[in-house]
């Protein structure tokens, strides 16, 4: 394990060093000596800044025999006869890192009845496929999902673990990865695996300001959940690869203090995510009656409308409709962003998208760092003309 | 009913910049607020007091000055507070936090219910609430959207799925992670403040816990290690157009109809 050693004698100017931390975790003691206080985030800042004062020192750590765990494992989340599609996402990315290393893909997936739906998985790729199919798991209850999880570990011993960053994957995830003592980092948007099969783990961190690049070196399995739209899924193949192999776990485990009483459909609103065009109204839209500007080009276009968080605070859009780090990350063919800022809260939901087109009437607007087209203009004089302009050419046609 | 809410200091603004010679991070000041998300779970412990005459504590694992939460805490109606430091606590990451939390929670007493927020606005990672359950060995619902109805023996809550809500009544003692539908916050009181002011605010540091292993505690106890921070990369091609609206227009219908929009 690791630390950071203090040589007080180095300290020239207190207040300058003090200041260095970002997370204000350094503090002089009554006895005047410099500590590190619980609010550190180790992020060696202070080592880079002053290399005199701050020392890195690294202990034996407690080592792990990375041979014995092999295999880049998804977790299959389903619901109600549907994979989610970010675990098609995250076969594709362990397909590549396993090759890699030489390591299989594995799939795990639990539930009651699912014989048919593990059979999809065999079109993207996996190798193996994990079922653990049981009354009990009919319906997500953390317990019993936690227990087969562990059983599943235990048996096999992948060495990575991907989790989609569903309700029940940042719900069971965290709890998994806990029983195992090892690390878990989320939401990550850029994974890739070193020879010693490490994970080289890249998400970002305070709102999107600042990448923090992670790493688990001494623990297995390394577990990270990753976000819907962030990987890219491989095309599904006509014939199948790789097999099913059925696994059992005694009914004694499988034990829960929670009874579902009831699963409620959400009315079914096609959600940004699945769109493969986005027209997006910002602040600089004034007045609520003035979105129908963006609804008449959205249906020229056939696409979907989102929005940035003034507007939904303003009670003008549906908060589903909401795009960025507090609300959907996107990654359509195209999106169409009109009077947005671009704030790095807004862009980290979209700057994956294919195509990005901005329409700001200030040249200098940030959004304009990610556009790919980047038109400086006036929404209330472009958005009618466009609309009108489209209009014309279908008729044409 | 004993209810035990987890809140955290976050920096009062995300706008944090990187430079990206000196590796260095730029902030403005040193302000720091109450994670907006742990609101929600102060809120919905202070109705179940009112409502079922519950006891509400908070716990938080941070600096000395993280107990500027407490106290506000507190102006909410939070009945007891409890800041859990330590230089031992250094550099944790979510496990360590979660497994600090933990123990911090056991040694604080009794519970029937814990709640935290969906997520903070710093780590960001919405993890620590089910690693702490997961310590407790108690069961969890994250993502709760409602509660329904709560007795001695069980709380009903409503989790919230991308296309759908799953009822489940949990046997108590749980643990619950609150979305911001599930109410709305009030505003610290001036007179709970007055009458608060000088309530104690008691510490947990290590020597207080039972498990005394400093391998379980701070960066000892993080499997996870931060190997860099850097600024988010920019985006590359970039065409700027610039005119006559009109004539912007038609170039960007243009521009739709060649890449078989229109
Ligand atoms: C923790 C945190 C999380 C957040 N999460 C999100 C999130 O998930 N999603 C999100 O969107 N925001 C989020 N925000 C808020 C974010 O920081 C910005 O405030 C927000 O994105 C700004 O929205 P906007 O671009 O629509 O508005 P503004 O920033 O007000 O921008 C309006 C833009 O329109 C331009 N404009 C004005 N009039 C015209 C005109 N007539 N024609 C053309 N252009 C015009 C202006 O030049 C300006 O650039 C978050 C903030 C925090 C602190
Ligand atoms: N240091 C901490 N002290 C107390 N509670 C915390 C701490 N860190 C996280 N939490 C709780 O865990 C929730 C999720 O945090 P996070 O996993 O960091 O997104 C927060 O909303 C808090 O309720």
């Amino acid at each position: 394990m690791a630390k950071i050693v203090v040589h007080q004698n180095k300290i020239e100017d207190r207040e300058a060093v003090i200041k260095v931390c970002p997370f204000n975790a350094l503090e002089f003691e009554e006895n005047d000596e410099l500590i590190l206080n619980a609010a550190c985030k180790m992020c060696k800042i202070c080592i880079r800044r002053f290399p005199e004062i701050f020392e890195w020192v690294e202990d034996v750590a407690p080592t792990v025999n990375k041979d014995e765990w092999r295999g880049v494992t998804v977790y299959i989340d389903h619901i109600e006869g549907d994979i989610h599609p970010v675990s098609f996402e995250l076969i594709g990315k362990a397909r590549k890192m396993a090759n890699k290393i030489d390591h299989p893909v594995q799939c795990l997936i639990m539930g009651n009845n699912i014989t048919k739906i593990a059979e999809q998985v065999l079109h993207y790729g996996a190798d193996e496929v994990f079922v653990y199919d049981k009354p009990q798991l009919h319906d997500f209850r953390i317990e019993p999902y936690a227990a087969v999880f562990e059983d599943y570990i235990n048996k096999n011993k992948p060495s990575i673990v991907l989790v989609g960053g569903t309700t029940v994957g940042r719900s069971l995830a965290p709890r998994v990865a806990a029983r195992f003592r090892t690390g878990l980092t989320a939401d990550c948007t850029i994974l890739d695996i070193q020879d010693n099969t490490d994970l080289d783990q890249i998400r970002p961190a305070y709102g999107g300001n600042i990448m923090a690049h992670i790493h688990t070196p001494n623990h297995r399995p390394q577990f990270a959940t990753v976000r819907y739209k962030i990987f890219d899924a491989p095309m599904r193949t006509e014939e199948k690869s790789g097999k099913l192999t059925f696994c059992d776990i005694a009914d004694e485990k499988l034990k829960s203090k929670i009874t579902v009483i009831e699963i409620k459909k959400k009315e079914k609103v096609k959600s940004i995510e699945d769109a493969d065009v986005i027209v997006v109204a910002g602040r600089a839209f004034k007045k609520e009656e003035d979105l129908s500007m963006i609804y008449e080009l959205a249906d020229e276009l056939g696409a979907m409308v989102a929005t940035t968080r003034p507007l939904i605070e303003a009670g003008w859009m549906d908060a589903r409709l909401q795009i960025g780090l507090s609300g959907r990350t996107v990654k359509p063919k195209l999106i169409i962003a009109c009077g947005v800022s671009g704030a790095i809260q807004f862009v980290a939901g979209m700057n994956n998208s294919d195509m990005i087109i901005a329409i700001n009437e200030d040249p200098k607007a940030q959004i304009f760092n990610v556009a790919h087209y980047a038109i400086v203009g006036d929404i209330y004089e472009i958005l009618p003309a466009l609309t009108t302009q489209i209009k014309e050419m279908k008729k044409v046609k | 009913m004993n209810i035990t809410v987890c809140i955290k200091q976050v920096p009062g603004t995300s706008e944090v910049e990187i430079d990206e010679k000196t590796g260095v991070m730029k902030r403005d000041g040193i302000d720091s607020k109450m994670n907006p998300y742990d609101l929600y779970a102060i809120e919905t412990a202070v109705r179940l007091k009112e409502d079922k005459n519950a006891k509400v504590s908070v716990i938080t694992m941070g600096p000395p000055q993280a107990e500027a939460v407490i106290k506000e805490a507190y102006m909410m109606g939070a009945d007891h507070g409890c800041l859990l430091t330590d230089r031992k606590f250094a550099g944790a990451d979510v496990l360590a936090t979660a497994y600090s939390l933990s123990q911090g929670i056991t040694q604080m007493g009794e519970y029937d219910l814990i709640i935290c927020g969906k997520m903070t606005t710093d780590g960001d990672t919405a993890q620590v609430g089910p690693e702490i359950a997961e310590y407790l060995n108690i069961p969890h619902v994250s993502n709760v959207r409602k509660i329904h109805e709560i007795n001695e023996r069980s709380i009903v809550v409503e989790m919230n799925m991308a296309e759908s809500v799953e009822i489940q009544e949990v046997l108590l003692p749980c643990l619950i992670t609150v979305e911001k539908d599930i109410c709305q916050p009030r505003l610290p009181s001036f007179k709970l403040k007055m009458k608060t002011s000088d309530r104690a605010i008691p510490r947990i540091t290590f020597n207080d816990l039972a498990d005394k292993n400093v391998m379980h505690y701070g960066l000892n106890g993080s499997p996870t290690q931060v190997l860099k921070i850097f600024p988010p990369p920019a985006n590359t091609t970039n065409e700027k157009w610039e005119g006559d609206s009109d004539k912007l227009s038609k170039k960007l219908a243009d521009k739709l109809h060649e890449l078989k929009y229109v």
